[in-house]
């Protein structure tokens, strides 16, 4: 055994076996993709940034009954609420400390009416702390920019909930 | 007036050589990334410019703007003298390197000695920039460095002796040309392997950067500089390698003679020759940082002195004995 390791050292048998094994890895094809220009597949049920949806009509989906408030794990949601002159009960705010959040995806399980919902977008950083303090019209206009996505996305989780 | 344009005409001839020399150094770092990437099925930087090729260019202007940080307790002469020292060293070597027959800067008799005695004093910069950081990683780093390049730089001249007992000159147009019938590499194979890994010894490449290992060292003598002071660093040490590609090219290679003495080859000229066989070292450079994990250092010590010094050694005998026996000694 060890006049064969002997060998195997002075040779460098192994080290040409890796070589040889590293030049056939280069011509293979790249496991990566080049990013900003192509993305990866993005699952349906991904937990990216947040949005609240609407009704068809323009009616907001969120009905302020505050479970997503309570579940959510890292406190980031604060919702105060209003009645309507219609006689609805709206949030009149809707705040979500995205620092907070750990996208656990909480919000969007419990929310009985579809209203928050997290969307495939992860590129949403910002150069300011403030900017990631979201609102109610920066959820709102999420929804509104992302609503095919979103609506096809839970669409197509459906049959498995 | 004779004498202005004497010297007007030596720098031209000196930028002539710099400025290739300096962009084939930005070109190599982007092909040693990419060679990099590509073993390890990666893309590599491949967004600025056509292929990624301006990358180093990017790099460079990155670390242009960026702040030089001068630790309040280093030596500050020196700490400002290191980096510049090893970016110079690394590039006047570049003067005695034949690119073919008659394009060399300056054809000295003792090239290989200049190019030997400047590479050594390349040890200076980094022990140098370790001691007047005045922190631990870069002294660690700096002691490191310079105990395995003063090991592995015994057993680079030794195959340098080998080299020159079958030229019997020490001028490096010499040395090519004294490989007209067969390059070096044939006869003084086990040699070539030996100054191949000598050399990434010398250079501080993987699997021997233990200088600057990150998971122990952080990044060893460079670990307080920033800015264009590491960026000198940097292109000291790239151009360091590229030399020693174009050494073990010249020594063994046949520097810029073509492989085959027949019609369609020898009419592309010498410097191409000299330029693919870098390349072609440089690959290999490039490939074994990828496959080869980093040797420990007590392994390291041990492959210089009493592996690669004996053998060397053993065969310098060998062939002074062969050449005295078959009464090929060259004559001068």
């Amino acid at each position: 055994m060890k006049i064969i390791r002997f060998f195997k050292t002075v040779l460098m048998i192994d080290f040409i076996g890796g070589l040889f094994i590293a030049i056939k890895e280069i011509f293979k094809s790249k496991k990566t993709i080049n990013y900003p220009f192509e993305k990866g597949k993005i699952s349906p049920r991904y937990r990216g940034e947040h949005a609240l949806r609407r009704y068809p009509n323009g009616e907001e989906r969120c009905i302020a009954c505050k479970l997503c408030e309570a579940v959510c794990p890292a406190q980031a949601i604060t919702i105060e609420s209003a009645e309507r002159e219609d006689g609805s009960r709206k949030t009149t705010r809707y705040d979500i400390d995205m620092m907070k959040c750990i996208y656990c995806g909480l919000c969007e399980e419990s929310c009985p009416v579809d209203a928050i919902v997290q969307g495939p977008n992860f590129e949403f950083s910002t150069e300011t702390r403030e900017e990631l303090y979201y609102t109610k019209e920066k959820l709102l206009d999420n929804g509104d920019r992302w609503e095919n996505v979103l609506a096809a996305n839970i669409r197509s989780d459906n049959p498995y909930r | 007036m004779e004498s202005i344009n004497i010297i007007f005409q030596e720098v031209y001839k000196i930028l002539f050589l710099l400025v290739p020399v300096l962009v084939s150094v930005a070109m190599i770092v982007w092909l040693d990334r990419r060679v990099w990437a590509f073993v390890q099925k990666r893309q590599g930087p491949n967004v600025v410019g056509p292929f990624g090729l301006l990358q180093s260019l990017a790099d460079a202007l990155k670390y242009i703007f960026k702040e030089i940080i001068i630790p309040a307790s280093s030596n500050k002469i020196i700490f400002i003298l290191a980096p510049i020292i090893t970016m110079t060293l690394a590039l006047i070597a570049w003067a005695v390197i034949p690119f073919s027959e008659n394009q060399v800067l300056s054809n000295i008799n003792v090239g290989i000695l200049y190019i030997f005695a400047v590479s050594s004093l390349g040890v200076y910069g980094i022990i140098m920039g370790g001691w007047a950081s005045n922190s631990k990683y870069p002294f660690l780093g700096a002691i490191r460095s310079a105990a395995q390049m003063v090991s592995y730089e015994v057993s680079i001249g030794i195959i340098i002796i080998n080299v020159l007992l079958c030229v019997g000159s020490l001028n490096l147009s010499d040395i090519v040309l004294a490989q007209q019938n067969m390059w070096f590499i044939i006869p003084l194979f086990p040699m070539f392997v030996i100054f191949f890994i000598s050399a990434l010894a010398e250079t501080n490449r993987p699997p021997f950067d233990l200088p600057e290992a990150e998971a122990e060292l952080v990044a060893g003598y460079q670990t307080e500089y920033s800015g264009m002071m590491y960026a000198m660093f940097w292109l000291g040490e790239y151009a360091n390698i590229l030399l020693m590609c174009a050494l073990g090219s010249i020594l063994f290679l046949g520097g810029w003679l073509s492989p085959i003495d027949l019609y369609p080859f020898n009419l592309i000229p010498g410097a191409i020759w000299l330029i693919l066989k870098i390349l072609l070292l440089f690959i290999l450079f490039a490939l074994v940082k990828a496959i080869v994990p980093r040797y420990r250092y007590d392994q390291l010590m041990r492959l210089g002195w009493k592996i690669f010094l004996p053998l060397s050694l053993t065969y310098v005998v060998l062939t002074a004995s062969y050449l005295f026996y078959f009464n090929l000694l060259p004559v001068n």
